[in-house]
C-alpha cells in the first residue's frame, strides 16, 4: 500500500527528521508547521538537498548533493551505519529479509567514495548516518527530490532501505513519509487512480480482487493493468491512443519536454478536459466540461498524506454550468446506457467500503462524529526504545479516521506496520532492495555545462492553475536562478534576461543571483508556463516503474539576449 | 531559521568587534566570506543553533556599540547573520535598552544624571549648563566632540550630582564623575576620558561608607579596608573561609544554615532566601542556574554598587556557596550598565578566583563545579525585575514574565533559577561562618541581621550605612549627621521611586520589615533621601512619575498607560495653580489602583506609590474642598 507511514503528530514528537530532496518550509508549509513543533521540542533536522533551500536554513546541517546521487548518499550512509555497528540487526534478523545481499552492496561505498561521488564532504554522511541511526525515534520525508529522477524508484528504495536498517519504521515517531503536494493525492490513489490498482491498493492483476469487483460491479474489470500518465503520452505517439479523458490535470504545460506534450495532445481524435479552471489543456479540448471545486462546491472526501479520510460538504452552488464530478460521471454512464440513479456521494463511499477492506469501517457518520482531538492526546507519549512499540492507547489528530480501519469498531492506524514488530511478524517480511546507483540521463558536457533543477516556490502551485489568479506579494516571476560565481563568470546581473537552452529547447528569463546555488547548479520553477515553458527545457526521461519524468536534471547553457 | 537579511552591511570596525566575542564566523553562511567549494555542500545551524546563540545578542550590542558609539543596522544586520536572530527581532530588542543608539552620535556621551537625588543636589543646573557649553542634549549636536544626554538615576546617589562619560573605542573608556561640580569639569573628562579611568579607590570606598573600619560592621567589614583587587588580600581577611565551610556541610547543610538564619531577600520583596533555595536544589530539572541581580537602578540606591566596588570577592564567594547549595553549575551575575567600576571589579575578582580553583570544574578541590559569567545590562530599570532580567540574559527585551511558573521551577533558558540581590547573598558568608542561629540573635526576630541603608539628599553626612534591624529611621539620620545644613527636615523618602515618601513624624519608625509593613511602608531596597524644606517636593514627584514612563516595558496595558496618565496629571497640576482639585485627586488613586490590580510586575504596581504617599501623607499639594 502506498502512504505515508507516519501522522502529522508523530513528526512533533520525533527525535530525527532526514529531510529528503524535500523544501518543505516553501512547498508543504502546513507539514512544516508540524515539523517545526518537532524541532522546537528537539527534534535534530538534517536536509538533503542540492540547494541550500529556506526548510535548510532550519536545519541542524544540510547536505549539500550533486543532483541525482541520491542513491550514492544512501548508500554511504548505510554503510557507515553497518560498520559502525549500529544497524538494528534484532529487527533486521525479525522483521526483513535481504539484507545479506543488501550489505554486500552497499559496503563498497565508503565514505570517502560517497564524497566523490555526491560532492558531500565525507563527515557529514558520517554526522548524519549516525544521528539518524542512534535517534531514539526518526523520520525520513522526501518530495520529488527524490521522486522527479528516471530512478524515481530505486531513489525511494534506497531511502526505506535506511529505514529497515536502524528499525526507523512501524514505531510512533519512527517511519518514512513521502509528502503529498495537493490536499487528496492520497486520496486519489487510495480510489484507484492509478494504472495497477483498484480502490484501496488493490492489484488489478490479482484474479481473486478482480473477480470481487466483478460481483459488486456487475462487469469485468479488464484484467491487465492501464497506462500511466507517460505511457499515455507515449501510447499517443505509437497512435495507439487515440481519445483522452482529462479531470483535473494540466499536461499541455506540466508535463517534461512541453513542446511535445502539445504536439501529441493536439493529435488526439477526442480530448475531454473536466476541470475547474480555463487551463491551456482546455484550450487544447474538443470537449470541456466545467466542474464544480472539490473544496466547497461537493460532497465527498480527502485523504491527506497522513491516511486520514475527512469529510467534505457543499457548502455552496457551483457558479454557471459547472457540475460536481460525481454529476457528470453519472450522466455519462447514463448516456453510455447504465444508469446508476441519482448521483450520491454517500452511496459511492459506501459500496467503495464494501470493496476497499481499509476503509471498511469509515462510515460518514464515523468520519463525522470520531477522531476529534482526545483531551489525552495532547499530553500522551507513546513508543520506547525496546523492540517492541507501544501501541497507542487514544485516537490522536484532528477529525476524521486514518486507513487502515477495517470495520466499525477499527479505530484506524496513527502509523503503518506496526505488524513488523509484532512477534511473530504479522505478514510478510519487509524485503530490503538492491539498487544501483545512475547518474541523471542527461550528462553535462561543455556544450551544456550547467546543471538545471526545477522545484517550486511557497507562493505559486504547479502549473499556476491554481494560485496565478490570487495576487501575492511576494511574486516575482519566472527567473533563471543561478549562483553568484556563474553570475560572476558570466558576466550575468540581478533581473537580465539571459536565454536558457537544452537540447530540447530554449526560454528566456531574467537572472536571479541566488546565494543557495552553487556553481555549475541553476533552478527554475514550473509556476508561470504562459511566460516562461520551463518545460521547453526539461528531459522527459522518465523512470518506467513510476512514469515519473526527469523533471529534477537537465542540462543547459546560458547564452545572451541580443538587444 | 530562514532569516532575511538586507540592507546595510556592517563596517570593517564592526565586524571586529563582533569578531572578538563571536570569534570569526565558521562559513559564508553566517556572515563570513563565502568559499562556494565549502559553503555549497554543507551548512550548519537550524533552530539548536539560534536557541544556543540567542543569548549572546545583548552582548554583541554591547561589543559594537563600546566600539563605535552605537548600533547601525548594518552592525545589527551582521549580528542576527552571526546568531541566527531575524533582524525585527533584534531591532525589538536593540531599541528596548535605553544605553543602545540607534542614531549616528559622537564616540564620546556624557550621561548626566537628572533623577531625584541628583536634581536635589544641582543636577538640573548642571543640565543648563551643560546645556550652553556644548548644546542642547543628544548625539547629533556634538558629533565630533562629545554628546550629553539626561540620564535616569545612576546609582552614585551619596555624591551627587553625578555623570557618566562613555568613552566608545578600543577600549572603551568609561569613567564616573561624581559629585560633577560644574560643566567645565564634565567637559574635561569628556575631552581626556583615558586619564580617568575608573574610580573606587580604598579611600573613595572610606568616603562612601562613613563607618567603614567600625567593628560592628559585617557585610561592609571589609569595605575601605581590604584591596578589593587582591584575592590574597581578600583571603588574609577571612575570605573563602564560608566556602570552605560550605564544602563541609554540603548542599543539605548549607541550606539548613540560610534556613535556620531566617535571611529575608534584600531586594525588596522579603523572600526567605533558604525556602527559595530549598525550592531550586529539590527541582528534578538540570541544569540549575544562580542568578546574582546586580541591575541596582531603583533610583536612590546605591549599596550593591559599593559591596561589589568594595567587597568584590565575596559576592563570588556567595554565588559558589549558593551555587553548590543549589545544585547549580552556572552563575550570571547581571550587573547594571550605569556601573563600569562594579562591571570591572567583579569581573576581576572573578577571573583570579577562576585562576586560583575557586571557580571551575573543581571548586576548591570538593568535586563541585560552579563557573560565573558577569553580563551587563543597558538601561532598562525594568531588567531588575526578576523575570525581566531572565529575558535579558536570554537575548530578549526585558519584559517581566507572568507568574506563575517561578523562577525556582523555570527561571532563566527555562530552567530552576534561584536569583538573589547582591546585599542578600553578602549574608550567606557570616551566616555559615557564625552559624545561622547565631547569625540569627543579630536584629529582631522577624528580620534577621543587618540592613544596608543608601543615605542621600538633605543630609550632612550621605553615605552607605549599615545597622543592626530594629534600631529607628531617626538614630539612622543622625548617624548620618541630620539634616545638612541644620535646615528643618520636610520629608524622608524610603525604598526609592517604588517606596513612599513619609514626613518628619516617621523619625520613630523602627527599621525592620514587620515595623514598615505595619505602618504600612517598605523599605525596598534601602533607599533613605532626605530632604529639607527648600526641596521642591511637586518636582520629585514629577520626575518620578517621567522616570514611570520612560521605564514602564510596555506589557501591560494599565502600566503603559496609566504611567503616561499619572505624568500628564501631575503635570497639569504643576501648570496650573498647583492645587490638587478632588476629581484629580480621585483619577491618580484610580490609576495607582489599576496598576496595582493589572499590572504583572512590581513595575506597575508600585508606579504610584511614592507620588499617592507624598500626595496623601504630606499634601505637597494644595487641596480643594469639594462643592
Amino acid at each position: 500500500m502506498g502512504g505515508g507511514t507516519s501522522s502529522y503528530r508523530e513528526i512533533e514528537e520525533t527525535d530525527c527528521v532526514l529531510l529528503w530532496g524535500s523544501n518543505a518550509r516553501d512547498t508543504h508549509p502546513i507539514f512544516f508547521h508540524h515539523l517545526l513543533k518537532g524541532v522546537r521540542q528537539g527534534a535534530r533536522l538534517f536536509t538533503i538537498d542540492p540547494r541550500r533551500t529556506s526548510s535548510a536554513q532550519w536545519a541542524d546541517l544540510w547536505a549539500g548533493l550533486d543532483v541525482g546521487t541520491d542513491i550514492a548518499l544512501a548508500h554511504s550512509m548505510a554503510r557507515e551505519i553497518i560498520v559502525s555497528g549500529l544497524a538494528h540487526n534484532e529487527f533486521i534478523r525479525h522483521a526483513t529479509t535481504g539484507f545479506d545481499a543488501f550489505k554486500v552492496s552497499v559496503l563498497p561505498w565508503t565514505l570517502e567514495r560517497g564524497e566523490a561521488a555526491t560532492g558531500v564532504p565525507a563527515g557529514v554522511i558520517r554526522e548524519m548516518a549516525h544521528a539518524f541511526a542512534t535517534a531514539r525515534r526518526a523520520m525520513i520525508c522526501w518530495t520529488l527530490g527524490i521522486t522527479e529522477h528516471h530512478n524515481a524508484v530505486d531513489n525511494v528504495l534506497a531511502l526505506i532501505n535506511l529505514a529497515l536498517l536502524t528499525g526507523h519504521v512501524g514505531r510512533w515517531g519512527s517511519g518514512i513519509n513521502p509528502l503529498r503536494g495537493q490536499n487528496n493525492v492520497q486520496g486519489g490513489g487510495d480510489m484507484g487512480a492509478l494504472p495497477d490498482r483498484l480502490p484501496g491498493f488493490q492489484h488489478v492483476e490479482n484474479d481473486e480482487v478482480r473477480a470481487k469487483f466483478d460481483r459488486v460491479w456487475g462487469v469485468r474489470v479488464p484484467p491487465a493493468k492501464g497506462l500511466h500518465l507517460t505511457g499515455m503520452f507515449e501510447a499517443m505517439e505509437h497512435g495507439t491512443l487515440k481519445a483522452l479523458y482529462v479531470i483535473g490535470e494540466n499536461p499541455a504545460q506540466s508535463e517534461a519536454d512541453q513542446h511535445r506534450s502539445v504536439d501529441l495532445l493536439r493529435s488526439l481524435d477526442l480530448l475531454v478536459v473536466q476541470d475547474v479552471m480555463h487551463t491551456a489543456t482546455v484550450d487544447l479540448a474538443d470537449v470541456a466540461l466545467p466542474a464544480a471545486a472539490g473544496a466547497f462546491e461537493s460532497d465527498g472526501t480527502f485523504t491527506s498524506s497522513e491516511r486520514r479520510v475527512q469529510r467534505v460538504r457543499r457548502a455552496k452552488t457551483p457558479p454557471g454550468e459547472c457540475r460536481d464530478d460525481l454529476a457528470i460521471i453519472f450522466d455519462l454512464a447514463r448516456h453510455m446506457g447504465v444508469d446508476w440513479g441519482a448521483p450520491d456521494a454517500e452511496r459511492v463511499w459506501n459500496e467503495l467500503r464494501t470493496l476497499s477492506p481499509v476503509h471498511a469501517g469509515m462510515s460518514y457518520a464515523r468520519l463525522a462524529a470520531e477522531g476529534g482531538l482526545h483531551p489525552n492526546a495532547l499530553t500522551m507519549r507513546v513508543g520506547g526504545p525496546g523492540l517492541h512499540p507501544t501501541a497507542p492507547t487514544t485516537r490522536v489528530g484532528g477529525p476524521g479516521l486514518q486507513w487502515p480501519c477495517y470495520d466499525e469498531s477499527h479505530p484506524g492506524e496513527t502509523f503503518l506496520h506496526g505488524r513488523l514488530w509484532e512477534r511473530p511478524v504479522g505478514g510478510p517480511r519487509a524485503p530490503f532492495s538492491v539498487v544501483a546507483h545512475e547518474l541523471p540521463v542527461e550528462a553535462l558536457d561543455d556544450e551544456y555545462p550547467l546543471r538545471l533543477t526545477t522545484g517550486r516556490r511557497l507562493e505559486e502551485y504547479n502549473t499556476g492553475v491554481q494560485t496565478g489568479g490570487y495576487a501575492s506579494p511576494v511574486r516575482r516571476g519566472e527567473t533563471i536562478d543561478v549562483s553568484p560565481e556563474d553570475a560572476a563568470r558570466l558576466g550575468l546581473l540581478e533581473g537580465q534576461a539571459v536565454r536558457v537552452r537544452s537540447r530540447r529547447g530554449a526560454v528566456v528569463a531574467p537572472v536571479h543571483i541566488d546565494r543557495a546555488l552553487r556553481p555549475g547548479l541553476t533552478f527554475m520553477t514550473l509556476h508561470f508556463p504562459d511566460e516562461v515553458a520551463t518545460n521547453h527545457l526539461t528531459i522527459d526521461a522518465t523512470d518506467p516503474k513510476s512514469g515519473t519524468a526527469e523533471f529534477k536534471a537537465a542540462a543547459i547553457r546560458l547564452e545572451a539576449v541580443e538587444g | 531559521m530562514d532569516i532575511h537579511v538586507v540592507g546595510p552591511e556592517a563596517t570593517a570596525e564592526e565586524r571586529d568587534a563582533v569578531d572578538r566575542l563571536l570569534g570569526s564566523p565558521e562559513s559564508g553562511w553566517d556572515g563570513g566570506v563565502r568559499d562556494a567549494a565549502r559553503d555549497g555542500r554543507a551548512s550548519r545551524g537550524g533552530r539548536p543553533a539560534a536557541v544556543a546563540l540567542r543569548h549572546l545578542l545583548l552582548p554583541a550590542f554591547h561589543a559594537v556599540q563600546d566600539r563605535v558609539g552605537w548600533v547601525s543596522r548594518g552592525a545589527m544586520n551582521y549580528i542576527c547573520q552571526r546568531l541566527v536572530v531575524p533582524p525585527a527581532e533584534a531591532w525589538g530588542v536593540l531599541t528596548f535598552y535605553h544605553l543602545f543608539a540607534t542614531e549616528p552620535r559622537a564616540r564620546t556621551v556624557a550621561h548626566v544624571c537628572d533623577d531625584i537625588a541628583c536634581r536635589v543636589q544641582g543636577g538640573e543646573t548642571l543640565c543648563r549648563d551643560l546645556d550652553a557649553a556644548i548644546g542642547p542634549p543628544g548625539g547629533r549636536s556634538a558629533l565630533a566632540g562629545g554628546a550629553w544626554q539626561r540620564s535616569p538615576c545612576l546609582g552614585q546617589c551619596e555624591r551627587a550630582p553625578a555623570v557618566m562619560v562613555v568613552a566608545a573605542g578600543d577600549p572603551l573608556v568609561r569613567t564616573v564623575v561624581a559629585p560633577a561640580r560644574s560643566a567645565a569639569e564634565v567637559v574635561a573628562a569628556m575631552a581626556t576620558p583615558a586619564t580617568r579611568g575608573l574610580r573606587e579607590s580604598l579611600a573613595e570606598l572610606r568616603q562612601v561608607v562613613p563607618q567603614a573600619g567600625q567593628p560592628t560592621l559585617q557585610l561592609l567589614r571589609r569595605v575601605g579596608m581590604v584591596d578589593p583587587t587582591s584575592l590574597d588580600a581578600y583571603r588574609a581577611s577571612g575570605g573563602y573561609q564560608a566556602l570552605a565551610r560550605a564544602i563541609e556541610l554540603g548542599p543539605a547543610g548549607i541550606i539548613a544554615e540560610v534556613s535556620a538564619a531566617r535571611l529575608m531577600g534584600r531586594g525588596g520583596a522579603a523572600f526567605p532566601t533558604g525556602t527559595k533555595w530549598a525550592a531550586v536544589a529539590a527541582e528534578p530539572a538540570l541544569p540549575h542556574y544562580v542568578v546574582c541581580n546586580a541591575d541596582e537602578s531603583e533610583p536612590g540606591t546605591f549599596k550593591d554598587r559599593v559591596l561589589m566596588t568594595g567587597d568584590p570577592f565575596a559576592i563570588v564567594e556567595a554565588m559558589t556557596i549558593c551555587g553548590i547549595a543549589t545544585r547549580s553549575e552556572k552563575g550570571f551575575l547581571y550587573v547594571r550598565g550605569e556601573y563600569p567600576d562594579a562591571e570591572h571589579r567583579i569581573a576581576g575578582a572573578v577571573a583570579q578566583a577562576r585562576a586560583a580553583g575557586f571557580l571551575g570544574a573543581n571548586v576548591a578541590g570538593s568535586g563541585h563545579r560552579f563557573e560565573l559569567e558577569v553580563r551587563r545590562g543597558a538601561g532598562a530599570y525594568i531588567c531588575g525585575e526578576e523575570t525581566a532580567l531572565f529575558n535579558s540574559l536570554e537575548g530578549k527585551r526585558g519584559e517581566p514574565r507572568s507568574k506563575p511558573p517561578f523562577p525556582s521551577q523555570v527561571g532563566v533558558f527555562g530552567q530552576p533559577t534561584v536569583v538573589n540581590n547582591v546585599e542578600t547573598l553578602a549574608n550567606v558568608l557570616d551566616i555559615l561562618t557564625e552559624g545561622g542561629a547565631a547569625w540569627a540573635q543579630t536584629g529582631t526576630l522577624a528580620s534577621t541581621g543587618t540592613r544596608l541603608f543608601c543615605v542621600s539628599g538633605h543630609v550632612t553626612t550621605p553615605g552607605l550605612y549599615e545597622l543592626p534591624f530594629g534600631r529607628t529611621l531617626g538614630e539612622l539620620l543622625a548617624l548620618a549627621g541630620g539634616v545638612s545644613s541644620g535646615r528643618p527636615l520636610q520629608a524622608l523618602l524610603l525604598g526609592g521611586a517604588a517606596g513612599m515618601f513619609v514626613g518628619p513624624e516617621s523619625l520613630s519608625l523602627r527599621l525592620t520589615f514587620e515595623d514598615a509593613r505595619a505602618a504600612s511602608l517598605t523599605l525596598g531596597s534601602g533607599v533613605v533621601m532626605v530632604f529639607d524644606d527648600t526641596a521642591d517636593l511637586p518636582d520629585v514627584l514629577g520626575r518620578i512619575a517621567r522616570f514611570f514612563e520612560d521605564e514602564s516595558c510596555g506589557q501591560c496595558v494599565p502600566c503603559r498607560v496609566g504611567t503616561v496618565r499619572q505624568r500628564e496629571l501631575l503635570d497639569q497640576v504643576r501648570a496650573g495653580s498647583g492645587t490638587m482639585t478632588p476629581e484629580r485627586l480621585h483619577l491618580l488613586s484610580e490609576l495607582g489602583q489599576a496598576m496595582r490590580d493589572a499590572s504583572i510586575c512590581g513595575l506597575g504596581q508600585t508606579a504610584s506609590s511614592a507620588i499617592e504617599s507624598a500626595v496623601q501623607r504630606l499634601q505637597v499639594f494644595r487641596t480643594e474642598r469639594a462643592s
